[in-house]
């Protein structure tokens, strides 16, 4: 009796293995399809999406080629301009909101309330809201080139960092920076020596959090900033399928490709920091 | 007389400045100020911010009454009902089937999740590829038909956020208490019974969290309709204006702000302003319900 359960759960097991296999390559294949395509002669891309490339249809690295180039825009740029507005604003987001944070919850005045209060508010509002009055803004104050874009990001994403900071500075003993106020530590050493370093765990999280976003936004930077000059790479991509008249679809997906496997590659690097992030990141909703 | 506020607060309050001020500064520049005069312009006339001119309601007027912004709302009210159901229904499923000590679960995980960190312009094309390779076969695409887009954008989402939702249903069930469970099996309760009596009542706050973090998600968003459709097929109306039938809220306001022709930025003010209270409200009803439930366990 006992001998028979057992073998009917192992075989449920497998059974369920089985299902989630199959799940699991479903998922995988829109990403092959990529890989395939990116391969591909831009006319077969639409007759035969689905099929491996073959003597007719394979184009080598010609797709990967004339992407380089593609929309009258270099790619190298755009993979420049994302990687230097994701770092800078992620860099200056976890600095300042942690220090602001750190500040807010150690002292309660009034003014401090009213911040945490508009930060908390800030994250109800949808970026449509404010997408046409702050690029107005960003544009008068010089807010629009790729080196100051992170001022808006520190801005705009200020409410959700100082949530989570403020959330894990409150758990924190407070008995730790009054030992160091009595050894005689001022206030920006104990922050910097002490609090910093115990905010580990919170500024990966909230730096992954950040990262996703920065990386993959399109709509902010593509109000805030002169496209013609600095296009990221969602700009880019977008500015490829979006224009009219032909487009290479073959080129396109060889630049997609490319946009994906750096992506993968982070994930898969530091893919427990990163559930672990976008888990304590949801559960303010 | 606490030693702490004599030694600590009081000096700590003078550096202020320093650690307050630069995300203040940044605040009121992304967020603050873009607030207000956003609340103020809906409530004018305006080409230019500088030429804005008060006029009370109107543009909220205006907004009511375009058929494309109606239009708009029931499409989106629709696909975020459509897609909050079956996205939450799917993940829990395989969050379910990820917490049985199945081999290869982390392998699997990985997998499914892993469709969230592609971004949306990215993912929209991707899938549009895709759906016209299938539908070319029948000399059709997406673009042909409302109903395309309207599951092609149903596809896609489940597979970008059933990975997400997964996430915190695993989360949830791996904090199911065991001797509960243990209870459960050997009262005899067979494995549907552990299911609908134990186990979800104990991930109700998971699934709050999942059911208005899609049902958010899904009146949010932008990038991966504009990709994916941008509101095609488009529909002429006997007045001689368009519907972009597969157009979701977010792009209608968009497109009411910068579409190259009928562009009236106070209109799309006011939409957007709509669209702000509709969504801050939400927020506010699952605070609610996450508040209620805290105070019950």
């Amino acid at each position: 009796m006992r001998q028979k359960s057992f073998s009917s759960e192992r075989r449920r097991k497998t059974v369920l293995s089985v299902v989630l296999a199959v799940i699991c390559i479903i998922y995988v294949l829109p990403v092959l399809t990529v890989v395939i395509n990116s391969f591909k002669q831009n006319a077969f891309v639409k007759s035969e999406t689905f099929a491996f490339p073959n003597g007719d249809s394979w184009n080598g690295l010609q797709n990967f080629v004339k992407g380089m180039t593609f929309g009258n825009y270099p790619f190298w740029k755009s993979v420049v301009f994302s990687v230097l507005i994701t770092v800078a604003s992620t860099t200056l987001i976890l600095l300042f909101t942690s220090m602001a944070a750190w500040y807010i919850a150690r002292v309660k005045s009034m003014f401090c309330k009213v911040i945490y209060f508009l930060c908390v508010f800030s994250m109800v509002v949808p970026f449509q809201m404010v997408m046409y009055t702050l690029s107005k803004t960003a544009d008068k104050l010089h807010l629009n080139t790729p080196w100051t874009i992170p001022v808006v990001y520190l801005g705009f994403g200020a409410g959700l960092a100082i949530f989570m900071f403020v959330g894990f500075v409150k758990s924190i003993p407070l008995e730790i920076e009054e030992s160091a106020a009595i050894d005689g530590c001022g206030p920006v050493r104990t922050y910097f020596r002490i609090v910093l370093p115990m905010l580990k765990p919170t500024l990966i999280s909230v730096g992954i959090l950040e990262i996703m976003w920065i990386w993959n936004d399109y709509l902010l930077p593509y109000l805030v900033l002169n496209i013609n000059e600095y296009r990221t790479i969602p700009i880019h991509i977008q500015y490829l399928k979006g224009s009219y008249g032909t487009v290479d679809l073959g080129a396109t997906m060889a630049l997609i490709l490319l946009s994906i496997i750096p992506v993968i590659i982070f994930y898969l690097t530091c893919q427990k920091h990163i559930i672990k992030g976008v888990a304590a990141g949801a559960v303010k909703g | 007389m606490n030693p702490l506020k004599q030694i600590w607060k009081h000096p700590t309050r003078r550096w202020g400045l320093l650690f307050l001020g630069p995300v203040v500064a940044a605040f009121i520049i992304g967020f603050v100020w873009p607030f207000v005069q956003g609340i103020w312009l809906s409530l004018c006339k305006f080409r230019l911010i500088s030429d804005a001119e008060f006029i009370g309601f109107g543009n909220f007027a205006r907004a009511l009454e375009d058929p494309s912004f109606r239009h708009a709302f029931w499409y989106t009210a629709l696909f975020a009902g459509v897609s909050l159901v079956l996205i939450n229904v799917l993940a829990f499923m395989v969050a379910y089937l990820l917490t049985q000590g199945i081999k290869g679960s982390n392998l699997f995980r990985t997998v499914f999740f892993m469709p969230n960190l592609i971004g949306g312009i990215v993912l929209g094309y991707i899938w549009s590829m895709i759906f016209d390779g299938v539908l070319s076969m029948y000399s059709t695409s997406i673009l042909m038909e409302t109903k395309y887009g309207f599951w092609g954008l149903i596809i896609l989402m489940l597979w970008q956020q059933i990975g997400y939702m997964m996430i915190i249903y695993i989360a949830g069930l791996q904090a199911v208490p065991e001797d509960m469970l243990e209870a459960a099996k050997i009262d005899g309760a067979n494995r549907r019974q552990t299911l609908f009596r134990v186990i979800i009542p104990n991930v109700m706050p998971s699934i709050t969290i999942c059911t208005f973090l899609s049902l958010t998600n899904g009146f949010k968003l932008f990038d991966q309709n504009m990709a994916l459709t941008a509101g095609q097929p488009f529909v002429i109306q006997p007045d001689g204006s368009s519907i972009k039938t597969t157009e979701m809220l977010a792009l209608n306001i968009f497109n009411t702000f910068y579409s190259s022709n009928t562009a009236s930025p106070g209109v799309g003010q006011a939409k957007a302003v709509l669209f702000f209270i509709l969504v801050a409200g939400l927020g506010l009803i699952q605070l609610r319900f996450t508040r209620k439930r805290e105070v019950q366990q």
